[in-house]
């Protein structure tokens, strides 16, 4: 179901093919004023096929999943697994009950942190994040780290803020590291650690290894029966899929010795007065009522997914990363946070316009239709080092044109106009 | 590209306001910050024995909208009584600014009249 998008074997991708498929690409946001989108590391755009298995789910079968014998249970119940064998397969993963349906990354991440973490941590264990960390892959390594008398270490980035494994390395010189949690991409600079090595040294040295790849797995494939990791998180948004819906992935070892973290329905399979046996996975994880249309149309952005030339999208968001360092970094005072290389790195570019504050600028820039983001991108450790209160963020999609970073381009350089000191 | 928000008196009052600065010995004083944007406003009041706004004064660092406003507000302000001060509303302040905020940029918006409001409380209430 899938709409095609690629014209031909080793061709290009054909972006005006992509572009229609996303409904709210070439509309006027105002009168007169169309939509220049970028800000898909916030939340991607949603493909029609994702909209309308949404509205089908809920429109045609609109019932609770799981024991329910009717008709519509089943044909729910049906769709919803599917979905989480369609993210198996996507991620290379051959037990989708593996992976467990959370609200996103940011839950997906605190579950593992928790439950994960008031098993294995000790007083005096260490968990390494990165400078580079979202919120969600910081604050639940705090909590759990004060609650288990645990310590957060951090990854410096080099000068050029890069990622520096000997940093990474000098970490485990006492070997108290238990946890390696990592970003696969920055959302504000677009840097993709060295995941594999990243993977790699932790597993050698008895740590266990998280990949946050809400960044990275619009932009690319994660093999992470292939990488060996241990615990993986994305969010369905960010993947052309709705909000309110994520996936965990675990080893099998660590989910059967992990306690769940919410009681109630479906994690259960008895329950007595004063206790109750738990569920098998992935159900152990899934209290209540799950995310239903939500999960459905996740599977249907997989099935999207799955359709594209993932090499062709590789070249596209490529050429999309490099102009836009070279239009947007000849724009006077535009400074990009991060390495000029583009080598490296997502399509994503987080900048400052001398003298101007980035509220400003995404305001303005808004008025030409033109969508950025702008603030600390629950990134503010990272813009600390930077020595920043905020930057502006362009994000960058297949859907993206060149043409459109042309016209942002040329929209902040009017905006230096429009502030300048009269 | 044009923008009412950004027109000549705002900006006049981001880059050169009269009010930014220090007072020698304020009556009080207010440090807020805008968590979001990383804007970050302090304002210092006198209050005249008749409970008067003598002078206030800001410093600050952050976007045009939150600057500006509290400029606006202190040139609105100045002489004014601690009462009618707190008895301002955002809406007030929405109208001192000549143009609607949306809901992400009201945060910006008042910020001064947040560091205001909480820097005079104390002495409305003692007037109460």
């Amino acid at each position: 179901m899938a709409d095609a998008v690629v014209s031909g074997v080793g061709a290009g991708l054909d972006v005006e093919r992509v572009r229609a498929d996303f409904p709210p690409l070439g509309e006027e946001v105002r009168p007169g004023v169309s939509l220049r989108y970028f800000d898909s590391a916030a939340t991607a755009l949603k493909p029609r096929s994702v909209i309308e298995a949404v509205r089908e789910c809920m429109a045609e079968y609109p019932a609770n999943v799981h024991r329910g014998l009717h008709v519509l249970s089943e044909r729910a119940t049906e769709a919803f697994e599917g979905a989480r064998m369609k993210v198996a397969a996507y991620l290379g993963v051959d037990d989708p009950a593996q992976l467990i349906f959370t609200r996103g990354t940011t839950e997906a991440i605190n579950l593992v942190a928790r439950s994960w973490g008031k098993l294995s941590l000790r007083p005096g264990d260490a968990i390494v994040v990165s400078e580079l960390e979202h919120h969600a892959n910081l604050v639940p390594w705090q909590m759990i780290a004060r609650e288990t008398g645990a310590e957060l270490r951090y990854v410096e980035l080099t000068e050029e803020l890069e990622y520096d494994l000997d940093a990474f390395d000098r970490l485990f010189d006492d070997g108290r590291v238990r946890m390696v949690a990592t970003t696969g991409m920055s959302n504000v600079t677009g840097i993709r650690p060295p995941i594999e090595e990243i993977v790699r040294r932790s597993r050698e040295r008895g740590a266990r290894v998280l990949i946050d790849a809400a960044q990275s797995l619009a932009h690319e494939r994660l093999d992470v029966a292939g990488l060996g990791v241990d615990f993986a998180a994305f969010s369905a948004h960010k993947v052309f899929g709705p909000t309110g819906v994520g996936v965990l992935y675990g080893r099998r070892e660590h989910l059967e010795a992990m306690e769940p973290v919410l009681g109630g329905g479906n994690m259960v399979l008895r329950v007595e007065r004063h206790r109750a046996v738990w569920n098998e996975l992935p159900d152990k994880f899934e209290a209540g009522t799950p995310p239903i249309a939500e999960a459905i149309g996740l599977g249907a952005a997989v099935d999207y997914l799955e359709g594209l030339d993932h090499q062709a999208v590789a070249r596209h968001e490529r050429a999309l990363i490099e102009h836009a360092h070279q239009v947007l970094g000849a724009v006077e005072g535009f400074r990009i946070l991060g390495p000029r290389s583009t080598a490296g790195k997502g399509p994503i570019v987080g900048f400052t316009l001398d003298g101007t504050h980035p509220h400003d600028l995404s305001h303005l820039l808004d008025r030409s239709g033109v969508a950025i983001r702008a603030g600390h991108h629950c990134a503010m450790p990272l813009h600390a080092r930077l020595g920043i209160p905020a930057s502006a963020r362009a994000s960058f999609a297949l859907y993206n044109t060149t043409e459109e970073i042309d016209h942002l381009a040329g929209a902040l350089g009017s905006i230096k106009g429009l502030l300048r000191r009269r | 590209m044009d923008d009412p928000l950004y027109r000549e008196e705002i900006l006049d009052h981001y880059y050169s306001s009269p009010y930014r600065g220090r007072i020698e010995r304020p009556d009080c004083v207010c440090d807020l910050e805008n968590p979001f944007c990383g804007d970050q406003i302090h304002v210092e009041l006198t209050v005249g024995d008749d409970d008067r706004i003598k002078e206030i004064r800001f410093d600050g660092k952050g976007c045009v909208i939150s600057q500006a406003s509290t400029s606006v507000l202190a040139e609105h302000l100045e002489g004014a009584s601690v009462e009618e001060a707190l008895k301002l509303g955002p809406a007030d302040v929405v109208k001192l600014l000549g143009m609607p905020l949306t809901p992400t940029r009201m945060k910006c918006g008042l910020l001064g009249w947040k560091a205001i409001q909480q820097a005079l409380k104390p002495r409305g209430a003692a007037t109460v």
